[in-house]
């Protein structure tokens, strides 16, 4: 059971939260976009083996969702960032 | 087997009553059911899983692999409990499992005359004619073991969430040690240990620490701990992330005296393992007899519970371990041979001295004695066709010690093999982590004390603490002779045992390897060897090192399986813990909750909302209900109660602009006090929900999307908001429970309102179809929409909860003189399919898009972006095969298509469905069955006959519009 730090409430248990997937710009206008593009965004993950971003959501809490940096290998939790903070 | 007059931790004055198999028999306060049996004479306790070989106890505690009985003890009821786990209650019935009529003369032991033909896989080979069906079922029947009663389980389960800074996992020697040093750190400690005492094996083992009996200094030990959290009876059995440990802790409740279970997640800052090490059999031919037993858990059952389980005794041994427990069995009695694997060294020789007849460089070659042990051959290494027959009534084992490294290796720890211990030791420890004791190799005790002071020493230091005391002593043991790796006897058609519980022998692993299953992962699933329910505690290790000699490898390169949580089997009961029945997953009730029962309301759960399926007056049924209810709506004056229909304000300057990104349909041009039916949708272009979009004011909506997607559709409006448009001023809030609301629908729905006294204009041309208007009624504030989902004129009236029963009561009181009818979800259902309108969830799934529906306009016309937008001009949304949203009428109007018929085409002889029926019933309105459905192309077959197939039964429907009644709508404005 992870201990993941929301940038509001602290460190947390895992099941307190709703795991969202890596983050992606989304693809507009939709006139301009590829199949490619719009396959690639609703499908393709890069699923890095180690170093890895991704959105989680405290659901369980603040209910806001934010930015985790977690090794999906040693699950060694780097940080976690409130949208728009600089990366 | 006797019990010995004096000594062991029982209480002779207090005898325990317990039965076996129907027969009475007593035993002790303080005993296990397994110490009782075997005090008892018991010896036949169990047939093994493949053969039904008798099997008698094996071992002491987790490990053993045949004790496995059925328990019955007042109303509670297990029927795979470990014998050697269970503390003896007044009144327990125990039974043997696995045989016919019972353990002592089971008919299915017949099996073991066939095994030759009954290897592993024996499955794939031996029963393939006719075919393995026709002998699955036979041979399903016969697997398992325990037999489940079909009555609720009494048993009590909870649950305990835990933070502490050092979690000792272990209390005997190394554990107690490590627990000292940490809590004299100040930190906050728990210790946890499987046994009900504490001391691991100083509990039936000899040992001076700091000049005292180990028992003294465990006693001043676990006094001095303090604070610390301290957990008996209870098992490790999970290392997962970030240092979170699952623990089963048998509560032994004073009220019940049955061991309750709890299950424990912990997590801790530091982990320090003291898990100490396992005792493995020897393996040698027909091992597996009852009396053939592990010789730690024969000194266990001699110390702890007073009971000498065999008066002529052999130790058969490889290790200087079991020399010390022979000698023990001597002075309590009994007549005791050695025949030890290895050259005679100086232990060898000291029991000699006392007068134990030895057998250097020996093995037993076989054993005989169905129903319990009465001889076993011993031979020398050298010469194993000289064998020598001693009589004897038990046969103590010890192959060696394998350190308990499951935890270790769960937590992701590498291990390494020793050659000179013979046995998998860990490798590096993980971060905040800490092992000592007989699980890293130091089991003599000098080195486990001062390795545990050790690890707890630095357990706190990595908390930034100092350990003031100094480390416990205890005067280092004599050089040991080494162990001789005995992995099996040499002897060709023998039947040697490695997994006793799964029946797995050696010749299994000789099979494995010649048909080349040389991986050890897949000799554990090709022979089932170490999956039984004692996951291979006694039988892993001689397993892969059988393997490593026929493959020819060393045993460091076959090396072991992944380990994997549970440690133990942990009951589904203590996993649930409390969170079943009424607590699995509570309802919400209505506001009118009462009301509905009293006027005898089926009551069902629809998406987590407890509600009127329909209204049952005396004798009716629900269909009738349905009838009668569905007609008396149409016909005169229905109420509903829609208090669970989801409800969510969105305010701010944004609120449109953003609505309109989230919503399919257009919503930004929708004025105040006007509604909109619309889907919003996935960003794959997939209908998520439906429902009604009010517009209150400018920067202000009222969503209703469906009850069981409510929290649903706020997830995604908040995720939306926060991670992709920040920047709008917008905020959203679900009101669901602060509003009641009720729909009144019929030809007197408006009579009924404007009877209520509110000061709402009611009017066609102030409150038209899909308009809302605010108001008060009695000084409380209320909104009507009108809007319908039953094709009737139909408004909705919202109140403020607190007040919705009383609102809710007051229209029935007002509407009696127009017949007012409260109708429930199933007949709204019916209402609803006869207008054709969908149900998300039921007319739709995870493929369904807008157009699907018969909802293309807003792709066409809405000029903004929305979500799922690209999607929707994806190719594969705009075949024009694509499976359409239509109605159908079954040729045979008595026939109610069940949802999920598929409508077939027949082409060369083969069918392919076009799709299948998602709602269907009996129409009130027509007097005959409709249905509604998704069916290829369906728009365009309009008018056309399809065949339906269900369970083999065909039958006839024409394709329609999906609106079976007043399509044009008049009744909306009747």
């Amino acid at each position: 059971m992870l201990l993941i730090p929301c940038p509001w409430c602290g460190p947390r248990d895992e099941p307190e939260f709703v795991f969202g997937g890596e983050p992606a710009v989304r693809p507009i206008p939709a006139s301009e976009v590829s199949d490619e593009t719009c396959a690639t965004y609703l499908y393709a993950r890069s699923n890095e083996k180690g170093f890895h971003r991704e959105l989680w959501c405290h659901s369980g809490g603040c209910g806001q969702w934010f930015l985790l940096e977690r090794d999906t290998l040693t699950h060694v939790i780097h940080r976690s960032l409130k949208p728009g903070e600089p990366a | 087997m006797s019990r010995l007059p004096t000594g062991g931790r029982i209480d002779r004055a207090a005898p325990v009553p317990f039965t076996w198999d129907g027969r009475a028999l007593s035993g002790f306060a303080g005993d296990t059911l397994a110490s009782a049996l075997l005090a008892n004479g018991i010896r036949v306790i169990g047939r093994s899983f493949k053969y039904h070989r008798p099997r008698g106890l094996y071992g002491a505690g987790v490990e053993e692999p045949n004790a496995i009985v059925d328990l019955a003890w007042g109303d509670r009821h297990d029927p795979n409990a470990r014998a050697t786990l269970v503390d003896l209650l007044p009144g327990m019935a125990a039974r043997g499992i696995n045989a016919w009529p019972n353990v002592r003369h089971d008919a299915h032991g017949l099996i073991d005359l066939a095994h030759a033909f009954l290897p592993s896989g024996f499955y794939y080979k031996t029963f393939k004619s006719p075919s393995w069906q026709r002998w699955e079922p036979m041979i399903r029947r016969m697997a398992g073991l325990g037999t489940l009663r079909p009555t609720a389980d009494t048993r009590h389960f909870d649950t305990r969430h835990a933070q502490v800074d050092v979690l000792v996992i272990g209390g005997g020697a190394a554990g107690l040690a490590a627990a000292r040093a940490a809590a004299a750190s100040g930190l906050s400690v728990m210790l946890a240990d499987d046994r009900p005492h504490w001391g691991g094996l100083l509990g039936w083992h000899d040992g001076t620490i700091a000049d005292r009996p180990a028992a003294d200094w465990i006693a001043d030990t676990v006094a001095g701990l303090g604070a610390a959290t301290l957990l008996p009876r209870t098992t490790a059995f999970g290392y997962y992330d970030h240092n979170t440990v699952g623990l089963l802790e048998r509560r032994a409740t004073a009220a019940s005296g049955w061991a309750e279970e709890r299950l424990w997640s912990v997590r801790a800052r530091e982990i320090i393992l003291a898990t100490g090490a396992i005792e493995r059999p020897l393996v040698f031919p027909q091992n597996d007899r009852p009396g053939v037993m592990s010789t730690d858990a024969v000194l266990h059952y001699l110390r702890v519970h007073a009971v000498l389980p065999g008066s002529r005794i052999v130790v058969a041994t490889n290790n200087d371990t079991a020399i010390a427990a022979a000698l023990a069995l001597q002075a309590a009695g009994a007549e005791v041979i050695i025949a030890d694997a290895r050259a005679p060294g100086p232990a060898l020789r000291q029991a000699a001295d006392h007068g134990i007849r030895i057998h250097p460089a020996s093995v037993p070659v076989g054993t005989g004695g169905r129903h319990g042990l009465r001889w076993v051959d011993i031979a020398p290494r050298a010469n194993l066709a000289a064998r020598e027959r001693i009589p004897a009534d038990l046969l103590a084992v010890s192959g060696g010690w394998s350190p308990a490294v499951h935890l270790f290796s769960q937590s992701g720890g590498k291990l390494r093999w020793d050659d000179a211990e013979a046995a998998f030791l860990p490798g590096e420890p993980r971060p905040h982590q800490h092992l000592a004791g007989a699980v890293a190799g130091d089991a003599a005790l000098a080195e486990a004390l001062a390795a545990g002071h050790r690890a707890g020493t630095q357990a706190a230091a990595a908390l930034g603490r100092s350990v003031a005391l100094p480390a416990p002593r205890a005067e280092p043991a004599a050089p040991a002779t080494p162990i001789a790796p005995l992995w099996f006897v040499p002897l060709k058609n023998t039947r040697q045992w490695i997994d006793l519980q799964n029946d797995v022998t050696l010749d299994d692993v000789a099979l494995a390897a010649r048909e080349n299953y040389a991986s050890v992962e897949h000799l554990k699933r090709y022979t089932t060897l170490g999956m039984a329910n004692d996951q291979g505690k006694t039988s892993n290790i001689n397993g892969l090192a059988a393997l490593a000699a026929f493959t020819g490898r060393a045993i460091p390169d076959v090396g072991t399986t992944t380990f994997r949580p549970p440690f133990v089997p942990i009951s589904l009961g203590a996993m649930a813990g409390l969170r079943h029945g009424k607590l699995y997953a509570p309802v919400k009730h209505l506001p009118a909750h009462d009301d509905h029962l009293a006027a005898g309301a089926d009551m069902r759960e629809y998406g987590g909302w407890l509600r009127p399926a329909c209204y049952l007056r005396p004798g009716e049924t629900p269909a009738a209900a349905i009838q009668r209810e569905a007609t008396a709506a149409r016909a005169s004056l229905g109420l509903f109660d829609g208090s669970s229909l989801g409800k969510i304000e969105v305010q701010g300057r944004d609120a449109a602009a953003f609505l309109n990104l989230l919503f399919y349909n257009e919503v930004a041009n929708l004025k105040p006090g006007r509604l909109r039916y619309c889907l919003i949708l996935k960003e794959t272009g997939i209908v998520y929900d439906d429902g009604v979009v009010a517009r209150l004011a400018d920067d202000r909506y009222l969503l209703s999307p469906s009850s069981s997607h409510t929290a649903g559709v706020l997830a995604l409006l908040e995720a939306w908001h926060q991670t992709e448009y920040p920047h709008m001023d917008v905020a959203f809030h679900d009101v669901t429970a602060a509003w009641a609301t009720f729909a009144v629908c019929g030809l007197n729905a408006r009579a009924l309102l404007t009877a209520l006294g509110t000061d709402i204009d009611l009017a066609d041309a102030a409150l038209p179809h899909m308009g809302l208007a605010h108001g008060t009624l009695a000084g409380h504030p209320i909104r009507i929409a009108r809007v319908s989902f039953t094709g009737e004129r139909s408004y909705e009236i919202s109140i403020p909860a607190s007040r919705g029963a009383a609102l809710w009561r007051h229209l029935l009181d007002l509407g009696q003189s127009d017949a007012a009818t409260p109708y429930g979800i199933e007949t709204l259902s019916v209402l609803r399919a006869e207008k054709g309108y969908i149900l998300i969830g039921t007319d739709t799934d995870g493929m369904t898009l807008p157009a699907d529906l018969g909802m293309p306009g807003p792709l066409r016309a809405k000029k903004v972006d929305f979500v799922g937008k690209r999607s929707l001009l994806a190719p594969d949304a705009l075949r024009p095969d694509r499976r359409q949203f239509v109605g159908l009428l079954p040729d045979d109007p008595a026939y109610i298509p069940p949802p999920g018929t598929h409508a077939i085409e027949t082409a060369d002889g083969a069918r392919r469905s076009l799709g299948w029926i998602t709602s269907a019933c009996h129409s009130p309105a027509l007097g005959r069955s409709i249905a509604l459905g998704m069916i290829e192309a369906g728009r365009a077959r309009i008018g056309e006959t399809v065949q339906l197939f269900h369970l083999g039964h065909i039958t006839t429907a024409r394709l329609t519009a999906p609106c079976h009644l007043d399509p044009e709508g008049d009744r909306l404005n009747g």
